[in-house]
């Protein structure tokens, strides 16, 4: 069976992505271990918390290339699908730069404050094998106070004020700005599929 | 959903699972009874509640420091609410803010109508030490903002537990000044109250416990009675 490791960036409540494999019958190593990272079949990079601290903490860990290298499925998530890209407005923050874009402060309204704390439709804009068999318009769970654009790597979107990234990906990264994890029906179906021999 | 620690994690397990499989969008874990007796929680539960939902919940009572926000937090559960700590520490909620981001931050708010203001109460888990906090609640709402509370969750003590609406003039008001997620809480006795609550207070989240628990109003026809009023809600499955 294939391997899964879940980089461990260092922010609190990664133990319900573990609690999330697990519920799919599957163990995930929790770990900083580059050789372990490399050598897994599939890799999550999960985050909370400020943008700065978990670069920090990956460039302390010596993770910083290990991560740019990989080619095995990598999924991002919630701030950990930020750290994919070429920075965060958070305190002007360079970021992992795999993925082109910068992150950007949510526009926060009377109608949508930020941060952005709850459930969003969310809408798919490819037939990326990571969004198969979830339905169109299925809700996610978002906490997050800054967000991707939609660009040219998006393949789902939601929206606040504004339309955002949901789901991007590049080669064999992809990520997602809500947590799978906390997601319900819809969130197993997508780890599943980021887990299956398709992707 | 409430409980006293008297009540046995395996009622509060099967609570959980119960309400997730119905639809309900988040739960909060309450220990009404940690700040007042100056004591924490017992912790072991939240590991054991984060293996089995799939949705977003709150723990709340007896966090007082970074320390106990981090157990909570590394337990598995995805927010921290404070309350009565807050009050006597404020700082405390910038140093959360800070250390976790402020959307692991909920801060909640007992708040009671006296002479058309609103004031905030601390230790009402107990009510031979509930006592006022000198504050306004639009001030408090404000700091907590500025602090880098990530929601609010604004309990009106006047209209608690009687079943006849939410707050909807107090819950409008602190609308006006909060920023960021706002949840009403007390009150709710129909599923109208809901519908009243979103479309007149404009809040992002009803929370409600009694009903619930009483499954006076079950959670699936609740959602169903909002989405059809064009609440937007996460439809059930």
């Amino acid at each position: 069976m294939s391997t899964i490791a879940i980089i461990d960036s260092g922010g609190a409540n990664i133990a319900s992505l573990l609690f999330a494999f697990e519920r799919l019958g599957r163990n995930a190593d929790l770990t900083t271990d580059a050789a372990v990272i490399k050598a897994a079949d599939r890799v999550l990079l999960p985050g909370v918390g400020a943008a700065k601290d978990a670069m920090d903490r990956l460039a302390d860990a010596k993770l910083i290339d290990v991560i740019r290298e990989l080619s095995q499925p990598v999924l991002g998530i919630c701030l950990g699908m930020q750290l994919l890209l070429e920075g965060s407005e958070e305190e002007n923050v360079e970021c992992l730069g795999i993925v082109p874009g910068i992150a950007a402060r949510l526009a926060s309204t009377s109608d949508c404050p930020v941060p952005n704390m709850g459930w969003c439709a969310t809408r798919k804009t490819s037939d990326h094998s990571l969004l198969q068999d979830i339905p169109d318009d299925s809700h996610f769970y978002y906490l997050h106070s800054y967000a991707l654009p939609v660009c040219d790597f998006t393949l789902a979107t939601a929206e606040h004020a504004e339309p955002f990234s949901a789901v991007i990906g590049r080669n064999n990264f992809v990520a997602a700005q809500f947590h799978p994890e906390r997601s319900s029906t819809a969130g197993a179906q997508l780890l599943r599929n980021f887990l299956d021999e398709s992707l | 959903m409430q409980f006293r620690n008297h009540r046995v994690v395996g009622d509060i397990l099967e609570l959980a699972e119960r309400y997730c499989a119905e639809g309900a969008d988040e739960l909060v874990f309450y220990d009404i009874t940690a700040s007042p007796d100056d004591r924490s929680v017992d912790r072991s539960w939240v590991t054991r509640v984060a293996r089995v939902l799939d949705i977003p919940f709150c723990v709340a009572g007896g966090i007082r420091s970074v320390a106990d926000a981090e157990d909570v937090l590394n337990k598995g559960a995805d927010k921290i609410s404070i309350n009565s700590p807050a009050l006597a520490d404020p700082a405390l909620i910038t140093e959360l803010a800070r250390r976790f981001g402020s959307q692991c931050v909920v801060i909640g708010i007992d708040s009671h109508e006296e002479n058309d203001d609103y004031f905030v109460y601390q230790f009402t888990g107990d009510p031979d030490k509930t006592t006022a906090a000198q504050r306004t609640t639009l001030d408090w709402v404000m700091e907590v903002q500025q602090r880098g509370a990530g929601e609010i969750v604004l309990n009106c003590m006047n209209q608690d537990g009687v079943r006849k609406g939410y707050d909807i003039r107090q819950l409008a008001a602190v609308r006006e000044t909060c920023n960021v997620p706002l949840i009403a809480s007390g009150g709710a006795g129909a599923m109208q109250h809901f519908l009243d609550v979103f479309e007149q207070a404009n809040v992002d989240g009803a929370l409600a416990a009694s009903v619930f628990h009483s499954a006076e109003i079950p959670i699936p026809a609740l959602k169903e009675y909002l989405a059809n009023n064009r609440v937007d809600i996460r439809p059930q499955d």
